[in-house]
């Protein structure tokens, strides 16, 4: 507003009437001389941008790299040493089918690690002034300390669901939808963090997902076959001891689909128990639907039948992207609130130390407003969540914990809000987010992922789900303890 | 984005009038998560349009939303063919949904160009807000004097 006195073209004035968070020095006179940036560029959330925006991934990419580099390697291995020895004596269809499988693998897990999996873009200033001035009225006058977590309810189809109020996107949460905080975006239909694919897993990628996991059970499981039947083959001929040496490779590919194949098949069975269902991880996790919750509790997502959720989930329209990001940043568009901008109380503590990372730079850069909101999450927020990914986007149920809320797989020093990780929602993790920086110590030794499925007790068995959560609780305290 | 005709009016709209208020239409969870707008009149817009014609337009967009999202013989078929062609087939066809968002592009400049701009009022293309709201761009009324 100060700006104002500025000389300035009769647009910016009118403009910035309206702007109503325009305490930043962002809109001079210079910004049209600025080559035109893509939105990717000024994108809010933690997310890595590659080939001018095409590809999308989570900030921390090394697990992804690492399950490419197994899949990879072993199916490498396989086509080199065992396929030719098969080929030969039970049938070339084995390596043509293997290289079908291998290729579907890799194309699904591309396209879910790399699209958009239904990111919610934040809520322009006005938007966010307008819900804030009706949550005032609503409230009544604001004390200035906390206020009470924002929730609208909505019934649909019966069952009455609370949509909370996210602060960060500034915007109420569309039913399903989660914040999750290792991306820092509000996601459709959010179903987990999954580091192992380096992205989120929610309404635009989980189909494919599960077709990524569902064919790397084939693969694994026709990789192990394989292998197994080229060394009894062999060791008839040549005697098991020959065989080792002539194929040591077999040894290798043998044990990682062995430790594989139980956590995939097993996340497999589950994620089909969830497409059936029409249930979303997180809401299975949480028991949102669960009978156990009262007599009246059911789905009200769900269409009724196992055939027509299934073919919603996989064969369904696919939405397109939300957050455009190739498109050019429009210098009149109103952009996303920047998270330096807050009213709320949460929106203040975290704007203070915002503030003090965002001020030099707005006055380095006079460019457009949203540069600010890309450039601070960025920094101040990158810090306190780089440790926690390693178990803490593990996607199999079984190392859920109902009564860590939504804390798979994190450490459970109870101490440590750690919670707060990913598939949060409710106002309360946002309030902890920032000044609980997880306490476990940086990065556990992620070297042995399929070690660590050791802790994930076999199938996930529906029957047996809360003996298995205990039995998971065991498990992780043990990986603890390393 | 705007398309050239919306922008030159867009913009000359503003050099004309000042925008007095915004009013966002909200979305409509009641039927899960498709994409359903409000069709509650806003009080503000209410010395300007008629709340038929508002209303009108609404369902219209809330019809054309529900047939993008809708669940049928030709999504299943369009599905499984792009799965068997591992979504390839997608590099040089249109989604389902992306032909309607392209009809509500088209349809929300026509309501603008023969409904609101006449009464000095911008609908915008909820998909430019996230699909989360249809933002009202109420601009002063320079007719009044003001």
């Amino acid at each position: 507003m100060l700006q104002l006195g500025v000389a300035e073209p009769m647009r910016e004035c009118e403009y910035s009437q309206i702007s109503t968070r325009s305490s930043t020095p962002m809109e001079t006179p210079y910004k049209k001389r600025t080559p035109k940036k893509r939105k990717w560029q000024a994108f809010p959330g933690r997310n890595k941008f590659y080939c001018n925006g095409r590809i999308m991934m989570a900030r921390q990419t090394g697990v992804f790299y690492l399950t490419l580099v197994l899949i990879l390697i072993t199916s490498g291995l396989f086509f080199t040493f065992d396929c030719p020895f098969l080929s030969v004596q039970l049938t070339p269809a084995i390596p043509v089918i293997g290289g079908v499988l291998f290729v579907f693998v890799l194309g699904t897990l591309f396209r879910t690690s790399f699209s958009d999996p239904g990111v919610l873009p934040r809520a322009t200033p006005d938007e966010a002034a307008d819900l804030e001035r009706q949550i005032d009225v609503a409230n009544g006058s604001s004390s200035g300390y906390r206020p009470p977590p924002r929730t609208k309810e909505v019934v649909i189809n019966g069952q009455t669901v609370k949509l909370k109020y996210c602060f960060t996107c500034k915007i109420f949460r569309p039913p399903r939808a989660s914040h999750c905080s290792l991306c820092d975006n509000c996601v459709e239909r959010f179903d987990h963090h999954c580091p192992w694919v380096g992205n989120c897993v929610g309404k635009r990628n989980y189909r494919f997902f599960y077709m990524f996991i569902l064919s790397l059970s084939f693969l694994t499981i026709f990789i192990f076959a394989f292998v197994i039947t080229h060394v009894i083959l062999r060791s008839h001929r040549q005697g098991f001891l020959n065989t080792l040496k002539d194929t040591p490779a077999s040894v290798l590919e043998v044990v990682v689909c062995f430790f594989s194949v139980w956590s995939i098949v097993g996340l497999s069975g589950f994620h089909t128990y969830l497409i059936s269902s029409n249930q979303t991880t997180n809401e299975d996790i949480k028991g949102s639907w669960s009978s156990k919750r009262g007599k009246d509790n059911y789905n009200p997502y769900s269409h009724g039948n196992i055939f027509t959720n299934c073919c919603a989930a996989l064969c369904g329209p696919l939405p397109p992207s939300l957050i455009d990001r190739r498109g050019f940043v429009q210098s009149d568009t109103p952009q996303p609130t920047p998270p330096t901008n807050g009213i709320t109380m949460y929106g203040s503590t975290q704007s203070q130390s915002h503030m003090a990372a965002a001020t030099p730079l707005m006055q380095s850069e006079p460019v457009i407003l949203t540069d600010e909101a890309s450039l601070p999450g960025r920094t101040s927020l990158g810090g306190p969540c780089s440790g926690a990914l390693p178990l803490g986007g593990q996607p199999t149920p079984p190392t859920s914990t109902p009564n860590l809320s939504c804390d798979n797989g994190m450490l459970p020093t109870r101490n440590d809000h750690s919670e707060a990780h990913h598939h949060m929602d409710g106002v309360h993790h946002h309030f902890l987010t920032p000044e609980e920086a997880p306490s476990p110590p940086g990065m556990l030794p992620c070297g042995s992922p399929l070690g660590h499925s050791h802790t994930i007790q076999g199938f996930y068995n529906p029957a047996s789900q809360d003996s298995l959560h205990e039995d998971s609780v065991r498990g992780l305290v043990k990986l603890s303890s390393v | 984005m705007h398309s050239t005709a919306q922008t030159h009016s867009l913009q000359d709209m503003r050099q004309q009038a000042a925008i007095a208020a915004k009013v966002f239409i909200q979305r409509d969870y009641t039927n899960g998560t498709v994409c359903q707008f409000q069709t509650k009149f806003p009080s503000e817009l209410e010395t300007r349009i008629d709340k038929q014609q508002f209303e009108e337009t609404v369902r219209t967009l809330n019809n054309l939303y529900a047939e993008a999202e809708k669940l049928g013989g030709s999504s299943y078929l369009e599905g499984c063919l792009a799965c068997l062609t591992a979504y390839t087939i997608f590099l040089c066809m249109e989604t389902h949904y992306e032909k309607v968002l392209k009809k509500i592009a088209k349809f929300i400049q026509e309501q603008n160009d023969k409904i609101y701009a006449p009464r000095g009022l911008l609908l915008t293309d909820p998909i430019e807000r996230g699909l989360r709201v249809v933002e009202v761009t109420i601009f002063e009324d320079r007719s009044l004097g003001r």
